[in-house]
């Protein structure tokens, strides 16, 4: 086991630099660097601007570049933000925290609403409850996370004024006041998200669940008299969570891409927001980093899926 | 001694886009303490279903039991929840299924599958019930039987899995065995052994087994009486040598010609019989015999009126109007 997961994080190496040199050329193509507003800065005299690119190997050729990149990060040097002016490191560590957390409990959120009731519909379907979770889940995943953001915006802050549309870092506060201000600036955006993610996820449990529940197994179990309870959870369930958690773990990334979205609207300073802020003010090298994070959190995510899938289904054996 | 398990004027039924389907129309069957009976027919009769209904294990919705007793040591079974059957299940009747490759759960080992039904019915701890699994296995000749209690299905052969089918069963030890054709799946060589073991349990526990099938030779080595089903129906009821002595009924006929004779020389032997045309599907089914449209002897009456069982032998009971003497000018 522990060497398998060795041997894919081996073979992980070599993709994590094809996509390093994929992005890195895709962003020197792109038009604009760092210094193109020093270019239109008339303050700053142009012979200190070609020696401050020089100093910096902004005109080397791309090949140089690149490895020159690869070496720094290699020695655990992520690059300088010029816009942020501070270590890129350090600002990607300083926006992670508010986006795992956003993340993390949307993804809860969506697990908790999911899982109980696309086993509760699927052991009864097409009944009345099926029929409103279906008809909801469908509306769920047909709205993008940017229109319920504002809707949830319009009604929540504007009318209502019951929760605060921009979250903030520096909630003045300590102790339980500062908790629950954190709570509270934190519900619309996981509710947009986990919502989302639970509508999806809702109908992938169900179909699983139906996929399972009329296998042979199944009645094998009933006929042992266990009780419907113990049948769904012990037989039914264990199997059908096996492509859930699956398609959990493959989704990650996309999450992580949507949560981009949904940073923008509710104007949370994570990492998703830092990436278009960077694009915007075309600071490479922090687009680069967080790109490059993306990647590697898509590859690991991968490997996480591989390996619980192989620990869910014993027909598999990680070799 | 009144039977072991009576179900009399079983009807289930599955209602579909197309009618109501006639799966179970009235069928009658008794089965003895300690007795093999054979439940015989083609693909589509009713014999699975017949059997399932007993512990109510088809799908309910859309099946439903619309009519009959299932009279289980005195006690009908059919207005029972499924929360009372459960009480039954495994512990008074077991069930051995027809695909030893599909009814097991692939992610648990087969120890805990055979243990968590001893837990459910006997109040033991978690250490008698895996010894008494290990018993179970080494009963039903699985080689290594404390080695292997932790493996998973997919680690045995079918005929390996079949035996674990058996002894989670019998694990409960009940009264009453129902084999939905537990050969069928399995290589000619592992049927012999599977049947084998069954007849071997079934003589040391002294329970009664009800075997369905729908291979004559599995019926003439293990039943003791047969019944014969088509399309839904019970056409004959016979000893198992009265049957294949004396069939009456023209589909069992069918059903033993169609079985291929080693036994004579080679100038005698004839071309396999089949029974042309299938079973009829059983929305709407037509009125008078079932059988008629197949039937090589099919009269008049056969296609107005329904034939009932009636019996022309002692213990031998059949659903035809051939030599039905009640039937004015009839054959």
């Amino acid at each position: 086991m522990s060497q398998y997961v060795l041997r894919r994080l081996m073979i992980a190496i070599p993709s994590l630099l094809g996509i390093s040199v994929v992005l890195f050329v895709v962003l020197a193509l792109a038009p604009g660097d760092p210094f193109s507003e020093l270019a239109t800065n008339p303050n700053v005299p142009p012979e200190v601007q070609a020696a401050l690119r020089a100093k910096f190997g902004l005109d080397d050729p791309i090949h140089l570049r690149y490895l020159h990149w690869l070496n720094a990060m290699l020695h655990g040097d992520w690059g300088f933000s010029f816009v942020s002016r501070m270590n890129v490191d350090t600002l990607i560590l300083q926006r992670l925290p508010a986006t795992l957390y956003v993340i993390g409990s949307a993804q809860i959120l969506a697990l908790l609403i999911a899982i109980p009731v696309g086993v509760y519909a699927a052991t009864k379907p097409y009944s009345l409850f099926d029929q409103i979770a279906n008809t909801l889940a469908f509306v769920g995943f047909s709205l993008p996370t940017f229109f319920t953001g504002i809707l949830f915006i319009l009604i929540f802050s504007v009318t209502l004024d019951w929760l605060p549309f921009v979250y903030t870092t520096d909630i003045k506060g300590t102790g339980i006041h500062w908790v629950l201000e954190m709570i509270r600036q934190a519900i619309m955006p996981v509710a947009v998200l986990g919502l989302f993610q639970a509508a999806s996820m809702t109908r992938f449990v169900r179909s699983a669940m139906l996929d399972v529940i009329r296998l042979d197994y199944v009645t094998t179990a009933r006929a042992k008299g266990l009780g419907q309870a113990k049948v769904i959870v012990k037989h039914v369930m264990r199997n059908a969570m096996i492509p859930v958690v699956t398609l959990i773990a493959l989704q990650m990334p996309a999450v992580f891409g949507g949560a981009i979205v949904t940073e923008q609207i509710f104007r949370i300073p994570g990492i998703g927001s830092l990436l278009i802020s960077s694009i915007l003010s075309n600071d490479t090298p922090v687009v680069m980093a967080v790109t490059f994070v993306f990647a590697c959190l898509v590859v690991l995510f991968n490997l996480i899926a591989d390996v619980l899938y192989g620990w869910l289904d014993p027909r598999i054996s990680l070799r | 001694m009144a039977p072991l398990l009576e179900i009399k004027g079983l009807k289930t039924h599955f209602p579909t886009d197309d009618g109501i389907l006639q799966a179970v129309d009235g069928v009658d069957i008794s089965i003895n303490r300690g007795e093999t009976l054979c439940v015989v027919g083609e693909s589509g009769c009713g014999k699975t279903v017949t059997a399932m209904s007993i512990l109510k294990l088809i799908a309910m919705p859309p099946g439903r039991i619309a009519a009959g007793q299932i009279i289980f040591e005195g006690r009908d079974l059919v207005p029972l929840t499924s929360n009372e059957l459960d009480e039954i299940r495994a512990k008074e009747i077991g069930f051995i299924f027809q695909e030893p490759m599909t009814s097991l759960n692939p992610v648990l080992t087969v120890g805990e599958q055979i243990a968590e039904s001893l837990r459910r019915h006997e109040a033991v701890t978690r250490k008698q019930a895996l010894d008494r699994t290990i018993e179970m296995l080494k009963l039903v000749q699985i080689p290594n039987a404390e080695g292997r209690v932790h493996n998973y299905p997919h680690q045995f052969s079918g005929g390996m899995r079949q035996r674990v089918m058996i002894a989670m069963a019998l694990a409960c030890k009940p009264k009453l065995i129902i084999a939905d054709e537990p050969t069928t799946a399995l290589d000619v060589t592992i049927q012999a052994q599977i049947l084998d073991l069954l007849q071997d349990m079934k003589e040391r526990f002294g329970m009664a087994v009800m075997l369905i099938t729908h291979a004559m030779g599995v019926v003439a080595e293990t039943a003791q009486r047969v019944v014969v089903m088509y399309a839904g129906k019970v056409v004959e009821e016979a000893p198992v040598d009265d049957l294949f002595g004396n069939p009456g009924h023209p589909y069992t006929q069918g059903l033993i010609r169609s079985i291929p004779r080693i036994d004579l020389d080679s100038e005698h032997k004839t071309r396999l019989e089949a029974i042309g045309g299938s079973v009829p599907i059983l929305i709407n089914p037509p009125v008078g015999c079932r059988f008629a449209p197949r039937c090589k002897f099919a009269m008049n009456v056969c296609t107005e009126k329904e034939p009932l069982l009636r019996e022309i032998a002692p213990g031998h009971r059949m659903a035809c109007h051939l030599g039905d003497t009640n039937l004015g000018g009839a054959a």
